[in-house]
């Protein structure tokens, strides 16, 4: 008789921890071939608004860190993904119905991507800073600095995709709420217990499965968030509905992008789109 | 308590501007008649009316897109950008060579005493042109890319009427884009003079176009759809109402926004040099700053003197004439925003704080709010919430640094903030823990074409100034 395997429970990732909804919900996920793989949870509005609640409790300590700092714990997501690679690409295989080597490839992406992103922590405000040579005798100096709480709508690609669009947004010193793919949620909470262990905060990225339409305006209307991804909507009026909510506190939008090739090479858009420029000045005396 | 020493009036002449009776509209290079009704501008520090000018029709502003998108296709896209640069060069020069004329008739439209719009707003102007000007061509070193939006779409307030249109125009124009500009309705006529330096600079018809009305006219050019940036400075509320306006188009957008910025005094700063910094952060331009000092959070154990000081040297500024040279504080811009700080600081008052106002004599006519500070206020009174975008001051105090940092950020706002310490480490690590777009550090109010403007939170999103300013006007490298 073989042996009946250990099934796992995915639930949330918030604040370092992995609860189930509070709404006690769930929704069934199923493989590429339609079978059942997982019942994932279902996030409500009071678990986004516990989410809001830990990452920014978690955005004084991670923005203060060094950014050496920040680039080491980076660097570490790298490497206990790259030490658990087996186990994504087969969640991806399974929940994407790729081919091995297809998933092979995201998965090889997926650890660049967040070592490249890692040695941006100590480079960005070398690279988008300034000393100004203002007409006075004044000390004159512009630092970027991480907007704050970043809510993310995860594109579909379940691994590489999600990596792509929170490690710029953790390398500069943002928190982050992160809705999964609706479609492919379980490999988010996989990520998750990766960044659980990899010295990583609690309440520096948060994850949140369930219905995108349900949750995103939750967030998107939230006056403690500061900004908003909205990479992964692919309806435009929801799309739009989520920009006229955030309005309401000026978030800082990122609008859709239906067609990113996740592949690529990205620039430092998704970095400086959520970082604010501090300028400071003193006066120079005797 | 001294009150101020008797001076001879030293006015200004305004023989040097020609004020027309009425205006049209500045469009694909000519002056032009509104389709629209009419409105007039009216000094505020004496109620006179000094112009009719047309208010613009949604027709108007449509027929002002056109001309900018024609000059952006046809001509201004396709100039090289040393090309470019050369006429923006024109234009800071002509600036500086009619100065005079800018400076009093800023004056006389807005309010400001002369010394400030003769000092501070030409000056800055001139420099801002001259400063973008040599962008133009330079713009493949600078981050962003060197592709232009298009057509500019932009909004200013009536508090810094040319500075505002230095902002908006000179970085558009340097990255190749062509505007569409409405100044705001109570300030309209250094816009227009403006227009016509864009005349004498031979600049080509339709790459400026200045359009003036209200509130309507703005929507019109912030909903147009041939518009592909919107750039706006006035009101978080405006601003927000424009977020929702673009929402789900390609419209790129920035905004500046409000300011309640935090001017902290640390127990070690030099007392009379805080002084002159807390008088200058918040009666400069008459406390019509978005980023004014305008909650004085001062360190309890020298809270009594630096109060005493502050209450000494308002007794000595001098409120009136704004073409006076001798002035200090000038008018209020109109009726309305008048009759807004009067409310809340009455409101100051109902709620418990205690009111102390310079001892001056008002003119009879005309819009004029003594320079006054409130003591005793708490972190929940309106008048250390809201904006109230006049000179009023409202004093907070603390006694750690914790504790400053705690009240300086408890705003929605995050637009600026001040600190006075002698000590170094101090300021450092309160200029990193204070979450606002601009730290003065014993200093205040300072500007620079070089230097990046702009505001964290519901104080707005975007940078103007700077290299960091070229961003809201091109695509980006990665595009």
């Amino acid at each position: 008789m073989s042996r009946i395997d250990v099934r796992k429970t995915y639930k949330l990732y918030i604040g370092g921890q992995f609860p189930r909804s509070e709404s006690g919900r769930s929704y069934v996920v199923n493989d590429a071939k339609g079978r059942l793989l997982a019942n994932a949870a279902r996030a409500s509005r009071k678990d986004a608004r516990d989410a809001v609640v830990a990452a920014r409790a978690a955005f004084g300590g991670w923005s203060g860190r060094t950014a050496y700092n920040r680039a080491q714990v980076v660097y570490r997501v790298a490497e206990v993904l790259e030490g658990r690679r087996e186990q994504f690409e087969a969640e991806l295989r399974a929940a994407e119905g790729v081919s091995s080597g297809r998933a092979r490839a995201y998965v090889d992406a997926a650890v660049d991507r967040l070592v490249w992103y890692a040695g941006w922590a100590d480079k960005i405000t070398q690279v988008v800073g300034n000393a100004n040579p203002v007409a006075g005798p004044y000390f004159n100096l512009s630092t970027p600095e991480p907007s704050g709480v970043v809510a993310v709508v995860a594109p579909q690609g379940p691994l590489l995709g999600l990596v792509s669009v929170v490690a710029p947004l953790v390398v500069t010193g943002n928190t982050v709420v992160v809705i999964a793919s609706e479609q492919h949620p379980l490999t988010a909470i996989t990520l998750g217990e990766v960044m659980a262990t990899s010295d990583l905060p609690g309440g520096v990225v948060n994850v949140l499965t369930g219905s995108q339409a349900e949750i995103a305006p939750w967030l998107a209307s939230h006056m403690d968030v500061n900004g908003i991804d909205l990479t992964g909507v692919a309806d435009p009026a929801l799309a739009a509905s989520l920009e006229v909510a955030a309005a309401d506190n000026l978030k800082r939008v990122r609008r859709p992008a239906p067609d990113t090739d996740w592949l690529a090479e990205p620039g430092l858009d998704r970095m400086t789109h959520f970082l604010e420029t501090k300028t400071v000045w003193h006066p120079i005396g005797v | 308590m001294s009150r101020t020493f008797e001076y001879a009036p030293a006015p200004e002449s305004r023989a040097i501007v020609d004020i027309k009776p009425s205006y049209g509209l500045f469009v694909n290079g000519e002056f032009v008649d509104g389709t629209g009704t009419s409105f007039k501008t009216v000094n505020p520090a004496t109620e006179e009316v000094l112009a009719e000018v047309a208010e613009a029709s949604e027709a108007d502003v449509d027929n002002a897109v056109r001309a900018a998108r024609r000059a952006y296709d046809r001509v201004w896209s396709r100039m090289p950008g040393a090309e470019r640069a050369k006429y923006l060069y024109r234009i800071a020069r002509i600036i500086q060579e009619r100065g005079r004329e800018l400076a009093v008739l800023e004056s006389i439209d807005n309010g400001k005493p002369i010394r400030e719009a003769r000092d501070v707003d030409v000056p800055t102007v001139a420099a801002h042109f001259f400063y973008y000007a040599g962008w133009a061509d330079k713009l493949k070193y600078a981050g962003y890319g060197t592709t232009p939006l298009g057509v500019a779409g932009q909004v200013i307030p009536w508090n810094f009427p040319l500075l505002m249109l230095a902002w908006k125009i000179a970085p558009a124009l340097a990255c190749g884009n062509t505007v569409v500009l409405k100044p705001a309705e109570t300030t309209p006529l250094t816009a227009l003079l403006f227009a016509e330096i864009c005349q004498q600079a031979d600049l080509p018809p339709g790459v400026v176009n200045i359009v003036t009305g209200a509130g309507d006219t703005g929507r019109a050019i912030v909903s147009h759809p041939d518009v592909d940036k919107v750039a706006f400075t006035g009101s978080t509320e405006v601003g927000k109402a424009i977020a929702r306006a673009v929402a789900g188009s390609q419209k790129r957008v920035t905004l500046e926004l409000g300011g309640k910025a935090a001017n902290i005094v640390f127990d070690d700063a030099p007392i009379d040099q805080a002084v002159e910094g807390i008088v200058n952060g918040i009666f400069f331009n008459q406390g019509h700053v978005c980023c004014a000092g305008s909650r004085l959070l001062v360190q309890e154990s020298v809270a009594d003197e630096v109060m005493a000081r502050l209450k000494r040297r308002m007794a000595t500024l001098r409120v009136g004439d704004p073409l006076d040279k001798n002035t200090d504080v000038g008018a209020i811009n109109s009726a309305e925003q008048l009759a807004k700080i009067r409310e809340l600081s009455e409101v100051g008052e109902a709620e418990g704080a205690e009111r102390w106002s310079a001892p001056c004599d008002l003119p009879a006519n005309g819009y004029w709010f003594a320079p006054t500070v409130f003591t005793g206020v708490s972190q929940a009174h309106r008048i250390a919430r809201e904006e109230i975008f006049g000179p009023v001051l409202s004093v907070l105090t603390f006694r750690t640094p914790a504790e400053a940092v705690e009240k300086a950020n408890n705003t929605p706002f995050g637009l600026s903030a001040g600190v006075w310490t002698d000590k170094g480490s101090r300021i450092l690590s309160m200029a990193n823990r204070l979450r606002a777009g601009v730290v003065w550090a014993n200093t205040f109010n300072k500007f620079d074409p070089t230097s990046p403007f702009g505001g964290y939170k519901e104080s707005g999103y975007g940078r103007e100034g700077g290299r960091h300013g070229l961003e809201a006007y091109l695509k980006g490298a990665d595009q």
